[in-house]
């Protein structure tokens, strides 16, 4: 087995109105109905966390910008770290996450063991 | 109570008792000294009793006879002796003015202290859970042997050898600093929890037996409550757990002695006390930001002390199952996730999930699959209760499943 990152990203929120809490409430129900599926096959390693919609970027010679761009459309909305025994496999993992249904996408990464 | 009763009474109660203060005074490495003195106290009191009548006050006359029984062995084995005094800072001339303290606060100190001696990862859990049946709760070999389903050669070589161990890495009994607390109340939490599983869902027969494993599970809970620097939320949570489970022993089982099953229990026959005493803890741990496993399991249980369908419940046990999973996997929590995801969101997307969990050895697996599958597709169904048959082990098991077929072959569409 092998531990594979998943990246979601999903259209950028950042400086629009935030979700209700009812919508709030729904989109959770969905991902720790989704997370609850990959732990109960025992394929969750972290179950990661979702990030703030705005962060700052740090450049070469300590120049810190405003990040990310208003001018880009997705923005990394969270990660979790699953187990698979291959790429395909962790695909398959990550299918049903409901960052798809509003247009996001999950990037699949396998973690290379330093 | 007569004296018959009494003495085997008193030694559930009061062996643990004294055994415990007296390794807390001479270290570990004496603890069958310890015994053999408190077990010379009882077969003093066996032989004497039965001629002079019973003390005014047994309990005192067992401490007091206990305290002059250590002195006087310390007093004989001048080694020993020689041993201890530097152990524990008394020169052998001080032996006869040795305080054996057996006040109720010293005796708690001493049973919480000997609590996480007995629950140290240095020995396996089934000899921890022998180990504290045999000191903290006064069983017998035979009666731990017959809980265990074994024989008393076995528990005996599995004490021994616990606490050889003990003994070995040199575990010094005592309560731990309030630094190392949380790791190692995790141990005996742990311990507790499957002590009290080994009662609760044990294959024994004999109910009695099985209840007591419960209460003394919930007994040792509660000594953590009562002291201030164990009574954590984590702590509360278990307990809280420990009643709502308890609260349907009498409905559990019918007048043969045959298991009930859930949602054939008479509701009536749950033990409203103790479903209350289970909402008190419940609240009590949530008085920090821990959650534990034991608040998940907890608010499952509480969650089962409502016996109605409705959507609410089960929406609510999916999302507890779901973090619980998150904390740790383990395939029972892993089955009944999905169980109320056919309950909460339906059975469609429960079959899908199902398939993916492959515990292709466990026959509850089979058991679900069967229940996931009896209106869609009842040939596959019966397959996989057939499995299910197959891969059980427990006559109790079979007889439900055997009963899931025949429930299952009544529908007029199979024949």
């Amino acid at each position: 087995m092998k531990d594979f990152l998943l990246v979601f990203r999903s259209e950028n929120r950042s400086g629009k109105t935030p979700p209700s809490p009812e919508e709030m409430q729904t989109s959770m129900k969905l991902w720790m109905d989704w997370l609850g599926g990959i732990a109960a096959q025992n394929k969750l390693v972290d179950r990661g966390n979702p990030l703030e919609p705005s962060g700052k970027v740090l450049r070469p010679n300590n120049v810190v910008t405003d990040g990310p761009y208003s001018e880009i459309k997705e923005a990394i909305g969270g990660y979790s770290i699953v187990k698979a025994a291959s790429l395909d496999e962790a695909i398959e993992l990550a299918k049903g996450c409901p960052v798809l249904a509003v247009g996001g996408n999950v990037e699949v990464r396998e973690v290379l063991a330093m | 109570m007569e004296e018959t009763e009494l003495l085997p009474h008193l030694f559930r109660t009061e062996y643990r008792k004294i055994v415990s203060v007296l390794c807390h005074l001479f270290g570990i490495e004496h603890i069958e000294t310890a015994e053999d003195i408190v077990s010379d106290t009882f077969l003093a009191a066996t032989e004497l009793w039965g001629i002079k009548g019973l003390p005014e006050n047994p309990v005192a006359w067992l401490y007091t006879v206990a305290k002059n029984k250590t002195k006087n062995y310390l007093k004989r084995d001048a080694l020993f002796a020689q041993k201890l005094a530097k152990d524990i800072k008394y020169s052998s001339d001080l032996i006869t003015e040795l305080e054996i303290d057996l006040s109720p606060k010293s005796i708690q100190d001493s049973q919480l202290a000997m609590m996480f001696t007995v629950c140290n990862p240095c020995i396996s859990t089934e000899a921890q859970i022998a180990l504290a049946l045999s000191l903290l709760c006064g069983f017998g070999i035979q009666e731990i042997a017959d809980a265990f389903l074994t024989n008393k050669e076995v528990i005996y070589k599995r004490i021994s050898r616990a606490k050889e161990k003990l003994k070995e890495a040199q575990i010094r009994i005592q309560q731990p600093s309030q630094t190392e607390l949380d790791s190692r109340l995790d141990n005996v939490l742990t311990t507790l929890y499957l002590l009290f599983n080994e009662g609760y869902y044990s294959r024994t027969p004999e109910t009695v037996l099985r209840e007591d494993l419960c209460f003394e599970a919930m007994r040792l809970n509660y000594l953590l409550i009562e002291n201030e620097s164990t009574n954590k939320p984590q702590v509360n949570a278990l307990l809280s757990l420990m009643c709502f489970h308890s609260s349907r022993f009498e409905a559990r089982r019918n007048e043969k002695g045959e298991s009930v099953l859930y949602d054939d229990q008479d509701t009536n026959l749950w033990n409203k006390e103790l479903i209350d005493k289970g909402i008190y803890y419940l609240n009590m741990s949530s008085q920090g930001k821990i959650i534990s496993k034991y608040h998940l399991e907890a608010c499952i249980a509480y969650w089962h002390t409502h016996k109605e369908d409705t959507a609410k419940k089960w929406e609510h046990i999916l999302q507890l199952y779901n973090q619980l999973l998150l904390i740790e996997y383990s395939p029972i929590a892993a089955l009944n996730r999905t169980f109320a995801l056919a309950k909460a969101n339906g059975k469609k997307m429960a079959v899908a999930e199902a398939e993916k969990l492959e515990l292709n050895n466990n026959p509850f697996y089979f058991s679900l699959l069967a229940y996931l599958y009896a209106e869609t597709d009842p040939a596959k169904a019966l397959l996989h209760y057939e499995s299910a048959l197959l891969l059980s082990v427990s006559n109790a098991d079979k007889q439900v499943i055997l009963s899931n077929i025949r429930k299952l072959k009544e529908k007029p569409f199979l024949n």
